[in-house]
């Protein structure tokens, strides 16, 4: 059976190197040691009951709260004080006194386990001292340069109010420089309007004259063909040359019809053929015209007669431009407008008898007064535009929660990357989180920010992305920062702790805190 | 570690892969074969009970000392079948089928057996020209050979115990050439009895007959896209089994499914092909990752087991008399008993092979897991820390997530033993590496675990990546291990790697080989506590027909199709070996593999594949680890937690309840799921969930004894209560609670929102223990327990003594040297006993220097006592006695030690609510002789 020592002779060094002896049952902290009372009898800790004092530390459990088994592994709640000297005192569970693993840096936790333990107190206390000291001079800097953090977004917080206010201002007036230019445009319209309709009206008149005068040629021509033996008549027999004109569409244009066509005479001269031309017009084919028809290699010549007839289109054209120019804010208004009248598609631009004449210069003053008073009202609308987005985004800026020393604003707008084997990690903070692959492919979203969601008395520890790109049979990506106190503001490491949900550590000194007075100097004092 | 349940899996990428995944949610049971899709199947089960075309040539029979040999005759086709008829030691029979001349060798299986099982004399009794009768032995044990139809009866006094053939349903497929290449040998091509038409003259259904095959799929079978090239034609064999006065079937594992064998008249058989499905479905009789074809056979008066040894695709029928009544008996020279006698038929037909079957005769429950452990041995004797508790996730990260996870464990005061690595921990899946960024420094990781004193689990998979510059690859595409393709080419198929060839682990030398690569030099970063995992060894194959390999894929001579079901037992065997190999064959192995066969329980664990985050899936653990249980793999568990998705906190931690009281205990994730560490849940739940390991951990002496006794005398674990309650018939269907050993009785909460179960607490005139109250409460009775969520309902049995160590540290291994507390539960009769197993808990010394403790405790007329049950044996323990609680007794005057011929008082408490009388202290040495007198 174990033997175990009731009561333990702690020798330990403090840092002065003075050695003192202390006696106390075996794992009970100095604070604790007025209840163990050498050779009385002693009472658990929790009142349940009392047993002789020799049943301390003797490796049964006799109390419910694991009190008078502070140095053995007896009880299955019990904890173990482990001194630590050089280091920092801690309780262990009980559960790990002998247990073959070295928890305690003193050793003092593995007295009869076989364990070669090492006292490594000093060494870890030099280290945690080197940490603390390093913690405390980041911290240090870290705090002054969060005050100048939260001095920096106070003041532009501050002038981003008084923006937002001139901007509300400024936008006033450039809304009712918006609405003036207005006026000044739809005044400068009418006349350009009016002005451009004369010059359409005229157009379409010398288009019909010209339609006309067209037309007339063509019968003459029509005449001199149809009249086989130039006697200066057209005949029955001449005209049943042209099966083309059959009103029936029967294939054959009998006497009848011909005579018909010729107005129930036998024959017509040039002027009577002038009502005659009028009801074959539209049938008649040129002897002079191929038989067959070819669309693709028709030479560029021949296609003018289809165009010719189809004499609706540049009317068409024109009335859409009409109507473009009611339409003020239309962009295509601008565009058609800019162009040259004369230009057309291409097809039309063959027909260049069709060709609208440019302006005269009398219009063309008005149209170009016009579009000035546009482009200014467009200009002066843009720039509200502009205003009514720059106000919004101060605004929206000014609602994100930066802390409640407004210290994490100089976040906003910024992005942090860190680079790991595979991919690029990217945080833009009150934003989003990616993940770009380093070597091709395209960005994932990790999260866009949802809300600070540290513990209750610091939500300003960790924020929340969520809502990123979707996972299969799973939520979507999420991203929990953590943020620690640092100089810098850097991430500093990512990680996929489960699937799709990831977690990344931030360091910025808008979380550093107030140095307290750190004591530097080695524990252990407090056990005298 | 999931499957995928989709073919052509190797032309889509992983993109494609995740959004199939996502389709459904439950197996694709598309992916699997129905009976009526598998072309032997059909044509078995078309076969009609009452016509067999057998029959026995009795002139043919020879006797030599043990072993009986006899020709029968398939009066249709003229075929000879050659019967092998053995009496086996330690009352089993043996009966062997096979072609008196087959056209080439069928293949039987081997390894499986431990050894050629020893045999025992037969004799005459009778014997005339319709039968021979002969004896047993024993306790007039009687077989009946009929001649004509041929059946066999295996009798014990005036009642039938067995009958094969009774229904007239053995057929046997011999071996033919192909009709449309060969020459037609004279009458070999008839339509035989499998096609069930045995009506018909010899050659004159010939041409239709050999249309109908082509049909059924005797030369070639497609299914899906795959297509299998039966170069041996049809080859499927089987033989009924009838069963009077037997009401209650179990085992044939694994199926997700109760522990009572349903009939399988109107659905399909149990099937038993090893098989990776995805999100498998529970109650039905599909067939999953493992196959052990052994069937127990149970009443009040006898347990008898059949014992079908066969690897390649089989199927069972099972059928009951409840509804109609078969012919029996008419051969018999006596009368039946009354017509109300209860009957199973049991049919058993497999795709290949020959007809080898062991008929264990029991008589009691632990008789017949004796008999199986004779003939296939016994659960292997794993190391105590593997009884503790598995921290498993698809996947730990990195190292530093390995550490922080084990860092977890420490701050939250929770013990474990094992960390487990997934396939992610691998360089690309390619087994035997690790990745180069987040597994750099491998033994950095494992020696920081080894400090804790707790170990770590790699996978290894038998897949290996097909990539010229990997290792393993290279040299066994060098030595030519690689199963080869019906071509002769290596067999490849896509894995978890991508393109991956699979090891031929039926070649010795393949295996050898394998097992060489867990020496410390091959395997780097490999450290002594680092174990196996065998995962996807069914074999997986995602674009393979079935998601696994393809029937005609070449093991040497023999076809996959022969070797199937045994794949993966060789696979974790190899891994074992290694494992041993690369201690000198000091240290034990631990390997967990999720397929299975007869046998494997000699080489490790085996856990109930990729379950669900679902309350039935909890509830299904139970029955599954049972018929595994009963048939020799006793080293079982189930994901706790549920693998795929999310579980509620409710389930996880009644699911944490439940595995802490299953042998194999490990917790393990999908993948996609949410991280869920036990402390994860809030304070609460992280008590809760700590809670229950501690008692896991405290119970270990108790595991490990069992264990122990697994591994001596085959009886398992964890098992149903009729095993112990044989006589019992209310035990006999219930499968929601259990017996560890034969002292604990476990109800777990396996109900969302449960406010109370009721237990069935067994045995007239014994009593149970609430073991976290020492309520006690009489048996025979069904006792409701009102329950919370911390309740996880267990009794100790009034009678026993169970040892503990009530000291739960942060894992088994620093338990070791810690004191044992006995729990010792009286009886009504005031008596008590129990055991005490001790050893190194991890080496083969317990075996091979006897170094171990083996103590019998008993508690009679007032004085408990320690025995030794092993002189021999000698370990030195430095474990004592701390503490002896006696549930049930009275206050005595005083207690005195009674120990090297000195006596001296013992401090005892009572308390008299609840009759726990505690000794304090006695402090002996857990190795000593003593008595404690209660005066």
């Amino acid at each position: 059976m174990t033997c175990i020592h009731l009561l333990l002779t702690l020798v330990f060094a403090v840092s002065l190197g003075t050695p003192v002896e202390i006696h106390r049952p075996r794992g009970v902290p100095l604070t604790k040691k007025p209840f163990y009372e050498e050779n009385k009898p002693f009472t658990c800790l929790d009142g349940s009951r009392t047993i002789p004092f020799d049943r301390v530390n003797d490796d049964y459990c006799d109390c419910k709260d694991g009190s008078d088994e502070p140095g053995t592994a007896a009880c299955p709640n019990g904890s173990f004080h482990c001194t630590n000297a050089g280091y920092r005192p801690t309780f262990i569970p009980s559960s790990r006194i002998n247990d073959g693993i070295c928890d305690c840096c003193d050793t003092t936790d593995e007295y009869n386990s076989g364990a070669k333990c090492e006292n490594t107190c000093k060494e870890l206390g030099r280290k945690e001292r080197e940490v603390l000291q390093k913690m405390a001079e980041i911290t240090k800097e870290g705090f002054l340069l969060k005050q100048q953090l939260i001095e920096e977004a106070k003041k532009g917080q501050q002038e981003k109010k008084v923006k937002v206010t001139d901007m509300q201002e400024n936008k006033k007036q450039l809304e009712e420089k918006v609405e003036a230019l207005r006026t000044v445009k739809e005044t400068a319209e009418q006349p350009e309007k009016e002005a451009k309709e004369r010059h359409l009206k005229a157009w379409e008149e010398q288009k019909a004259a010209i339609r006309l005068e067209k037309d007339k040629a063509k019968m003459a021509e029509a005449f001199l063909e149809l009249d086989d033996n130039a006697d200066g008549f057209v005949s029955v027999s001449e005209l049943q040359s042209h099966a083309e004109l059959d009103p029936d569409a029967d294939g054959t244009l009998t006497e009848t019809e011909a005579q018909g066509l010729l107005g129930g005479t036998e024959q017509v001269d040039t002027s009577t053929f002038e009502s005659v031309w009028t009801n074959i017009k539209e049938k008649y084919h040129s002897e002079s015209q191929s038989e067959e028809p070819a669309p693709v290699e028709t030479p560029p010549e021949e296609v003018r007669e289809p165009v010719v007839d189809n004499e609706p289109y540049p009317e068409e054209d024109v009335s859409e431009e009409e109507d473009e120019d009611d339409d003020e804010e239309d962009d295509y208004h601008e565009e058609d407008d800019k162009a040259p009248p004369t230009v057309r598609t291409p097809e039309k631009s063959q027909d260049d008898e069709e060709a609208m004449p440019p302006y005269d210069a009398e219009t063309q003053i008005l149209i170009d007064a016009a579009q000035k008073t546009r482009d200014d009202f467009e200009e002066a609308e843009k720039a509200l535009r502009e205003m009514e987005d720059q106000i919004r985004n101060i605004e929206k800026e000014l609602s994100f929660d930066f802390g409640p020393n407004a210290e994490f604003t100089y976040l906003y707008s910024q992005c942090y990357e860190l680079p790991t084997s595979e991919y690029i990690y990217r945080l833009c903070p009150f934003n989003r989180v990616s993940q770009k692959p380093k070597y091709g492919g395209s960005e994932t979203n990790l999260g866009s920010w949802g809300s600070w969601s540290g513990p209750e008395n610091n939500k300003y520890l960790v924020m929340k992305y969520e809502q990123g790109t979707g996972c299969w049979q799973g939520p979507n990506r999420s991203t929990t920062v953590k943020l620690t106190c640092g100089k810098e503001t850097v991430v500093t490491s990512t990680s996929e702790p489960s699937r799709c949900e990831y977690l990344m550590e931030f360091t910025t000194p808008a979380v550093c805190q107030e140095p307290t007075n750190i004591d530097l100097s080695p524990h252990g004092h407090e056990e005298l | 570690m999931a499957v995928i349940s989709i073919e052509r899996m190797g032309l889509l990428s992983v993109v494609c892969v995740c959004l199939l995944f996502s389709s459904a949610f439950a197996v694709d049971r598309g992916n699997f074969k129905t009976c009526d899709q598998s072309a032997f199947c059909k044509r078995q089960r078309a076969l009609k009970p009452g016509q067999s075309p057998y029959r026995a040539l009795l002139d043919t029979l020879e006797l030599s000392d043990s072993r009986l040999t006899l020709q029968l005759i398939n009066d249709n086709n003229k075929v000879h079948l050659l019967l092998e008829l053995y009496r086996l030691q330690g009352n089993m029979t043996r009966v062997k089928i096979n072609e008196l001349k087959p056209l080439k060798p069928r293949f039987e299986v081997p390894d499986v057996l431990i050894a050629e099982p020893p045999t025992e004399p037969l004799s005459f009794l009778s014997k005339d020209e319709n039968g021979v009768v002969l004896s047993l032995g024993a306790e007039s044990q009687r077989l009946i050979v009929s001649a004509r139809p041929f059946r066999l009866d295996i009798m014990e006094g005036p009642e039938v115990l067995l009958s094969l053939n009774s229904r007239g349903l053995l057929a046997f497929e011999h071996l033919r050439l192909r009709k449309d290449t060969q020459a037609q040998p004279d009458g070999a091509e008839v339509k035989e009895s499998a096609d069930g038409d045995q009506q018909q003259e010899e050659g004159e259904k010939d041409e239709d007959g050999e249309r109908d095959k082509e049909e059924d799929g005797l030369w070639e079978e497609t299914f899906k896209s795959h297509t299998d090239t039966k170069p041996n034609g049809p080859t499927s064999i089987s033989l009924d089994f009838s069963l009077p006065g037997v009401e209650h079937v179990y085992g044939i594992p694994e199926h997700a499914d109760n522990l009572k064998l349903k009939t399988t008249d109107g659905g399909d058989p149990y099937r038993l092909y090893n098989l990776d499905v995805f999100q498998y479905e529970l109650y039905n009789p599909m067939a999953l990752y493992g196959s052990v074809p052994v069937m127990l056979a149970h009443n009040t008066q006898r347990t008898m087991g059949i014992f079908w040894l066969n690897a390649a695709e089989t199927w069972v029928d099972i059928s009951s008399n409840t509804a109609g009544k078969t012919v029996f008996g008419k051969m018999l020279d006596f009368v039946q008993g009354s017509s109300e006698t209860p009957q199973t038929d049991i049919r058993w037909f497999s795709e290949s092979g020959i007809i080898d079957v062991f008929i264990m005769l029991g008589p009691k429950p632990s008789d017949v897991f004796l008999q199986y452990a004779s003939l296939t041995g016994t659960q292997s004797f794993p190391p105590l820390a593997s009884l503790g508790y598995h921290q498993c996730r698809w996947n730990y990260n990195d190292q530093e997530d390995v550490k922080s996870v084990d860092q977890g464990f420490d701050q939250y005061d929770i013990p474990y033993d094992f960390i487990w690595l997934d396939i992610e921990h691998a360089d690309g899946k390619r087994y035997f590496t690790w990745d180069p960024h987040k597994f750099s420094q491998p033994k950095e990781m494992l020696q920081g675990l080894m400090d804790k004193r707790r170990k770590m689990v790699a996978i290894v998979d038998p897949h290996i990546k097909v990539d010229s510059g990997y290792k393993i690859h290279d040299e066994i595409t060098s030595k030519d291990f690689y199963t080869k393709n019906k071509d002769g080419g290596n067999y490849e198929g896509w894995c978890w790697p991508g393109n991956s060839g699979y090891p031929d682990f039926t070649n010795p030398e393949m295996r050898a080989w394998w097992a060489s690569m867990f020496s410390y030099d091959q395997y780097e970063g490999s450290m002594e506590n680092l174990f196996t995992w065998n995962d996807m060894n069914e074999p997986s194959v995602f674009n393979g027909p079935e998601v696994t390999m393809h029937k005609d894929a070449l093991h040497g001579n023999w076809e996959h199709r022969d070797i199937h079901n045994i794949y993966g037992l060789y696979v974790q065997r190899a891994t074992a070996e290694g494992q041993v190999q690369r201690s000198g064959g000091v240290e034990r192995p631990f390997v967990l593999t999720r397929a299975f066969f007869a046998g494997s329980q000699r080489y490790g664990a085996v856990w109930t594949g990729d379950n669900a985050a679902e309350w039935d899936h909890l509830k299904i653990s139970i029955p599954m680890c049972l018929s595994l249980g009963l048939v020799g793999i006793s080293f079982c568990g189930a994901d706790v937690g549920g693998f795929f998705k999310n579980p509620s906190t409710e389930l996880l931690v009644r699911w944490y309840q439940t595995g802490a009281y299953q042998p194999f205990f490990r917790a393990h994730a999908h993948l996609d799921t949410t991280r869920r560490e036990p402390w994860l849940f809030g304070p609460e739940n992280t008590a809760l969930v700590r809670e229950v390991i501690r008692q896991r951990y405290a119970l270990l002496p108790y595991w490990y004894q069992l264990f122990y006794h697994a591994h001596k005398t085959g009886m398992p674990v964890m098992r149903p209560l009729w095993v112990d309650y044989p006589k019992d018939t209310a035990t006999f269907t219930i499968d929601d609670e259990y017996l560890i050993g034969r002292d604990l009785l476990v109800h777990p909460v396996t109900e969302e929102g449960s406010r109370g179960v009721t237990a069935y607490l067994p045995g007239a005139e014994e009593v149970w223990y609430d073991v976290h109250t020492f309520q006690k409460h009489n048996g025979v009775q069904n006792l409701y327990i009102p329950v919370t969520l911390s309740s996880i309902p267990v009794f100790q049995r009034g009678g026993s003594i169970i040892p503990r160590k009530d000291r739960v540290r942060r894992s088994s291994a620093c338990m070791e040297n810690d004191p044992y507390t006995l729990y010792v539960a009286l009886s009504p009769k005031k008596f008590a006993e129990g055991e005490l197993y001790i050893d190194d808990g991890h080496s083969f010394n317990y075996e091979t220097k006897t170094e171990l403790i083996h103590r019998r405790l008993t508690f009679a007329k007032n004085a408990l006592t320690s025995s030794n049950l092993c002189p021999d044996c000698k370990f030195l323990t430095s474990s004592w006695i701390e503490k002896v609680l006696i549930l049930g007794a009275s206050k005595p005057r005083k207690v005195l030690l009674k120990m090297d011929g000195k006596e001296t008082p013992v401090d005892f408490e009572f308390d008299a609510s609840m009759s726990v009388l505690t000794l304090r202290k006695p402090g002996m040495n857990a190795g000593n002789d003593w008595t404690l007198l209660l005066q």
